[in-house]
């Protein structure tokens, strides 16, 4: 029987003992943290995309509490969010602009009712690991026959927490209506082929092909050849022409879709982004 | 200098031939849950070498200088649970307040290990040798070490083993499983090493 007492006794005792110390500890040792932490926290999404640059929504939020970080970098939280979160520190919020992503790459894979290749070319098959990064490691720089074009393995299909990103015969496609402009895809795509667009910045060129004309040609039949006529087009000066690729400069370029008219492969392309809803926070 | 080379043993066993993950099979769930990625499987290493070395430390103390002088040792386990627990917050508080750059780092891993039971099972193992109080300590921490050797080493099997096209029904866990086996039958082999 006194066994069986000692034992509740000192178990007991023991537990008390660490119970008073942890209770001592947590008074001794709290650490003040700001309430507005927990409220900014709160109103951000949660979805950690990364897409404001900082590690998850926590990271952002703290960024947030110290002034590291602007207001408005969310872009999946959108207007709602900025709003609230402005409300919390006590300042103005700027309006988020709705940003989507779009692939610098037309080369689809597909062929025409005579069975001649549209678009981009193949020059072998790949049987190694489906990822577009280990893909493009290989000797020769993947299976695509343009060096630059995108591989379809879909990495940024699977970086899209969003579901909106698929492959369509061959190459990477955003659906504008479900994208909110994170970029976690473009963080994904070995070749930097995704570029976000705004309402203010929506002509894209869709070729990334630093190949010759000639070269360009023999590998993709709707590859940017380096010709210049939408540079001829532009009033606004703002095409630049490199390495055999034309660039927009979206510091000059106004929109017009001149260019896009011109352009003998249709490679110009601008997206739907003005007409599409300001992303509002999910509820 | 015999204590020495008793020390030694202790060492090398706990980290190889008697891998706390692979040979022992204790604290199989973080070794399967936290080695996703081998960022967090290095935190998670660290995290349980640090709490290891300490509650050998305390449960040490609380074995010899309590629970034996009054015939209690059948109550060890129950008494290792609340003493690593206890630990285990305080530590959490102290990081938090006084070293907060390790509190970032070890941070989210810390409750966790709260019950991992590789933590308890050194406790227990190093009573059932009649380890003293610093082989005691050297066997927490080798048995730290050994842990983070193996889910550092599984961590990056399993990053490679995403990237492969492995057959469908085998995707994800069960494929991880089967590495985790064959991980294991490769350290048996460290079962030759006797040491002392």
């Amino acid at each position: 029987m006194t066994a069986i007492l000692t034992a509740i006794g000192i178990l007991g005792a023991l537990g008390l003992i660490f119970g008073l110390v942890l209770a001592i500890a947590s008074k001794v040792f709290y650490v003040e943290t700001d309430p507005r932490l927990d409220l900014l926290n709160e109103c951000l999404p949660g979805a950690n995309c990364g897409g404001c640059g900082y590690a998850g929504c926590g990271g952002y939020a703290e960024a947030v509490l110290k002034g590291e970080a602007p207001i408005g970098k969310c872009a999946s939280g959108g207007n709602d969010c900025a709003m609230k979160m402005a409300e919390i520190m006590g300042v103005k919020a700027e309006k988020v602009e709705r940003r989507v992503a779009m692939v610098r790459c037309s080369g689809y894979k597909t062929t025409d009712a005579e069975g001649n290749i549209v678009g981009g070319k193949l020059k072998g098959e790949y049987e190694g690991i489906s990822d577009c990064l280990a893909a493009s490691k290989v000797a020769g720089r993947g299976p695509t026959a343009c060096k630059f074009g995108c591989l379809g393995f879909g990495n940024c299909v699977k970086a899209c927490q969003y579901g909106a990103i698929s492959i369509k015969d061959g190459v990477a496609v955003v659906d504008e209506e479900k994208c909110i402009g994170c970029l976690a895809c473009a963080a994904a795509c070995p070749r930097q082929l995704i570029v976000p667009v705004s309402p203010a910045q929506n002509v894209v060129i869709a070729c990334a092909s630093l190949a010759k004309g000639a070269a360009t040609t023999r590998s993709c039949t709707v590859g940017c050849i380096g010709c210049g006529k939408c540079k001829k087009t532009c009033q606004h000066d703002a095409i630049i022409l490199e390495k055999n690729l034309a660039r927009i400069d979206y510091t000059k370029c106004v929109n017009c879709g001149d260019c896009a008219k011109v352009c003998p492969k249709g490679l110009i392309k601008d997206s739907n982004v003005e007409h599409l809803p300001e992303v509002t926070a999910e509820a | 200098m015999e204590y020495m080379q008793v020390v030694i043993g202790i060492l090398i066993s706990a980290i190889l031939s008697e891998n706390f993950i692979l040979v022992k099979f204790y604290g199989i769930c973080p070794f399967m849950g936290v080695s996703k990625k081998t960022d967090t499987a290095i935190g998670m290493g660290m995290a349980v070498t640090f709490v290891m070395a300490i509650a050998s430390a305390a449960c040490w103390f609380v074995d010899a200088k309590i629970l034996q002088p009054l015939n209690l040792g059948y109550m060890q386990t129950v008494a290792f649970i609340l003493v690593i627990a206890s630990i285990v917050q305080f530590v959490e508080m102290f990081l938090k307040k006084f070293v907060p750059a390790l509190y970032q780092a070890l941070g989210i891993f810390l409750p966790l290990i709260t019950t991992n039971c590789a933590v308890l099972g050194v406790a227990l193992v190093n009573v059932q040798k009649g380890y003293d109080f610093l082989q005691s300590v050297i066997n927490g921490a080798a048995g730290g070490l050994g842990f983070t050797l193996a889910i550092v080493l599984f961590a990056s099997i399993r990053e490679r083993v995403d990237k492969t096209d492995c057959p469908e029904c085998f995707k994800g866990f069960p494929i991880a499983l089967i590495s985790a086996g064959l991980m294991a039958l490769a350290f048996m082999g460290f079962s030759g090493l006797k040491i002392f």
